[in-house]
């Protein structure tokens, strides 16, 4: 092998390795009086090259039923809003969702808008969370805006010190019912987005009084819990009038302002699917599955090793090499792991099996015909590849059926046939790489062929 | 090289006994379907206390919950009802907890709305159909021959129908849900079957290119012959993975891990034993 491609073989080999690292492993001994601890972690990456972020973590993501965790779906009642802002509204409900959810502490929380027969859904998919009924209040509740001046304190040097959101705490009784219309507007001196607020006419009385008493002061504005701006007041403001400025984007500005017209979610939501997974329960499952999985893959290796022999062992090591493949590529992705997603995976662990005992067979078929092993090889590999290419083309056009990537209405949406084609296809085409190239490769290796 | 097609006729009544079995109890006793698919609410709860079904069925009268299936085990309580929104299944819980006088633990709470599910189901059989679809023209233009992929799609159908029937006399005496990882299972079932089919009318193709021409039922025997020790060897490492899920792996999976190995089973036994004779009953009918 030239000195160029073996480097690049290291280089790769060394990559997959990184990537499928155990996660927070703590390595801990004792070598010649030195001691070892330190905590092993797959790759991680954040970085910026050119401008561009990257952010990335390579680890495995198990689904909900692995993992336990809620699933909600909600349906949209969409009767009250017009066609052409439907998209918008929806967006927008998503986006309300997500932030609500992440006040919640959810890590990576799935949330999905769907069209369904006509029907306009989200769903939710909150792992980890057991206590659901506080997760359905959280999300189905009214995004509501407020308005917030500082608390009067005789201490000034507190008043000072305090940062900001803390100190203004005190409820002015101004919210979002008084809010008459929001909409996007440009500010005339920056050009930058910003929503204004006309109110209600006690809207108006209300916030005049607010910044009569709070001039030089700022007042904050808050949807939910989270501060959108705190502008000073300037003086006295009377024609019930406002706006929030920060740093928007058009389309943040525009979601802000259905968000705040809507004075909740911008339509009403209605919870029609829910499901809760234990997590005791999923990993007790995932414990006993993964164990199951280990015995049934060390029998197949043992049963190749038996019946090919040194063929066998070559066929076991391009099966490792492709079990470390694939789950690199699930790291990368990265793909949801579902209990759906793990069969697919073992069925084309199957069919990567079955392109090696393919070859075997046609190879020992040539043999029996009294040819060398060098010469059957060969006859072999291109005969078995017929075989191969058309039973895993087959199977790709039926994984990218289900998989449905355009995600067309009138295939399956949700997740698990979508999971389990996915990593049907991805085994695939990786067991197409490692069955055929890799094994080759090995064989060539192993035997000393040319 | 073994005459197999010599017994088709015995393939043929194997088949048809299974079938027939199966499909006498999908018609005897049907399906147990999971709420993904009709719509309800399950809930799973741990009592503190040993209470027994006809308690539970009291409270459940008094309350007037329509229940679909009460039953208890390891004495958790299992409730199938009809969908639930959120507040009546929080005020159920507590009138049995006032009415059982114990302390439930929520172990296990699913909602699915009918239309959902119903919807759900439909579009899993569209894309069955579509993928379906898609493999009839990938062969016949693979096999140069509509016959191929007819013979192959026909033992898919074999298949389908097999994991189906034994599945609902499991569903009979073991309690399993037709659910979202049963569609799954049997979506792997048929991919697995066109797999395992394609390799032996691979050779079937391969001898009819490169010899001169003889009937086909000859080619097809030696192409059995030759791929026999194949299918075997390939259908035992899928089956050694299996076997290790059923006897081993989780409870959530054991219905899933058990039907794909039926399905492992009949899509082996299929592809020599259904889909060649097929393949070549078609084949002479056209001469």
């Amino acid at each position: 092998m030239r000195p160029l491609k073996l480097f690049f073989l290291i280089l790769i080999s060394l990559l997959i390795i990184w990537i499928n690292l155990p996660e927070n492993l703590r390595i801990n001994f004792k070598i010649l009086n030195q001691k070892v601890d330190f905590i092993i972690n797959p790759l991680k990456i954040d970085t910026e090259i050119f401008g561009w972020k990257i952010k990335k973590e390579f680890k495995t993501h198990l689904g909900l039923d692995l993992k336990g965790g809620s699933h909600l779906v909600f349906e949209a009642d969409t009767s009250k809003i017009k066609s052409e802002d439907l998209e918008d509204a929806l967006n927008s409900a998503r986006d309300i969702i997500e932030k609500r959810v992440n006040f919640f502490g959810v890590s990576e929380p799935q949330i999905q808008t769907l069209k369904s027969s006509g029907k306009y859904l989200i769903s939710v998919d909150l792992a980890g969370i057991t206590d659901v009924s506080s997760a359905i209040k959280l999300i189905g509740q009214t995004a509501q805006l407020s308005f917030k001046e500082e608390m009067p304190t005789k201490d000034q040097k507190e008043a000072t010190e305090t940062p900001i959101f803390l100190r203004l705490n005190k409820d002015t009784g101004l919210t979002g019912k008084h809010v008459k219309k929001a909409s996007l507007t440009f500010d005339p001196q920056t050009g930058k987005p910003q929503v204004a607020l006309s109110f209600t006419e006690d809207g108006g009385k209300i916030f005049a009084k607010i910044t009569e008493r709070n001039v030089g002061k700022p007042v904050a504005i808050y949807l939910d819990q989270f501060l959108l701006s705190a502008p000073v007041v300037q003086q006295k403001i009377e024609e019930g009038n406002a706006v929030i400025t920060g740093n928007f984007t058009i389309d943040e500005a525009k979601k802000l302002a259905i968000a705040i017209n809507s004075g909740a979610l911008p339509m009403p939501m209605k919870l029609i699917e829910q499901k809760n997974i234990g997590p005791t329960l999923g990993e007790e499952e995932v414990r006993k599955s993964v164990y199951a999985g280990v015995v049934g893959l060390s029998l197949v290796i043992l049963f190749m090793i038996l019946y090919y022999k040194k063929l066998g062992a070559i066929a076991a090591l391009a099966l490792l090499i492709y079990g470390a493949l694939s789950l690199a590529i699930f790291r990368s992705i990265p793909v949801v792991l579902t209990l759906p997603g793990v069969a697919g995976f073992i069925l084309s662990i199957g069919m990567a099996v079955d392109s090696n005992i393919l070859i075997f067979e046609r190879i020992k078929e040539e043999l029996r015909e009294g040819k060398s092993f060098e010469v059957a090889f060969n006859l072999g590999f291109g005969r078995a590849i017929d075989a191969i290419k058309d039973a895993n083309i087959t199977t790709l056009i039926v994984s990218f059926i289900l998989f449905n990537p355009l995600n067309w209405e009138f295939l399956p949406q949700f997740g698990m046939v979508r999971g389990f084609a996915l990593t049907l296809g991805i085994g695939v085409a990786t067991s197409l790489f490692t069955g055929v190239i890799i094994t080759k490769r090995l064989i060539k290796f192993f035997y000393k062929l040319k | 090289m073994v005459n197999f097609l010599k017994y088709k006729i015995i393939y043929f009544l194997i088949s048809l006994t299974v079938i027939g079995v199966g499909l006498f109890s999908t018609l005897r006793w049907g399906f147990r379907f999971s709420i993904d698919f009709v719509g309800g609410t399950n809930l799973e709860y741990q009592p503190e206390r040993n209470v027994s079904k006809q308690e539970v069925k009291k409270v459940l009268e008094k309350e007037k919950i329509d229940f679909s299936y009460l039953s208890i085990r390891n004495k958790n309580i299992f409730l199938r009802t009809k969908p639930l929104n959120d507040k009546k299944i929080n005020d159920l819980k507590k009138a049995l907890e006032r009415q059982l006088k114990t302390k439930l633990i929520t172990i296990r709470s699913e909602t699915v709305g009918p239309w959902v599910s119903g919807d759900n189901l439909k579009k899993t059989v569209i894309a069955c159909f579509l993928a379906v679809l898609g493999i009839l023209v990938y062969m016949s233009f693979a096999f140069r021959g509509f016959n191929y992929a007819l013979a192959a799609i026909l033992a898919m159908i074999h298949d389908f129908l097999v994991v189906l029937g034994i599945y609902s006399l499991i569903s009979y005496f073991f309690g399993a849900e037709v659910d979202t990882l049963f569609i799954t299972a049997v979506l792997t079932t048929m991919s697995f079957s066109v797999h395992d089919t394609i390799v032996i009318f691979d050779k079937i193709r391969e001898y009819l290119q490169n010899e001169e021409e003889k009937d086909i039922e000859y080619f097809a025997n030696r192409a059995l012959t030759e791929t026999m020790v194949r299918s075997f060897n390939n259908s035992m490492t899928i089956v050694f993975m299996l076997l290790a899920l059923v006897l081993l792996g989780g409870l959530t999976i054991r219905f899933f891990a058990l039907t794909l190995l039926i399905g492992t089973i009949t899509g082996t036994y299929s592809s020599p034993f259904v889909a060649t004779p097929i393949l070549v009953w078609l084949e002479k009918r056209k001469k």
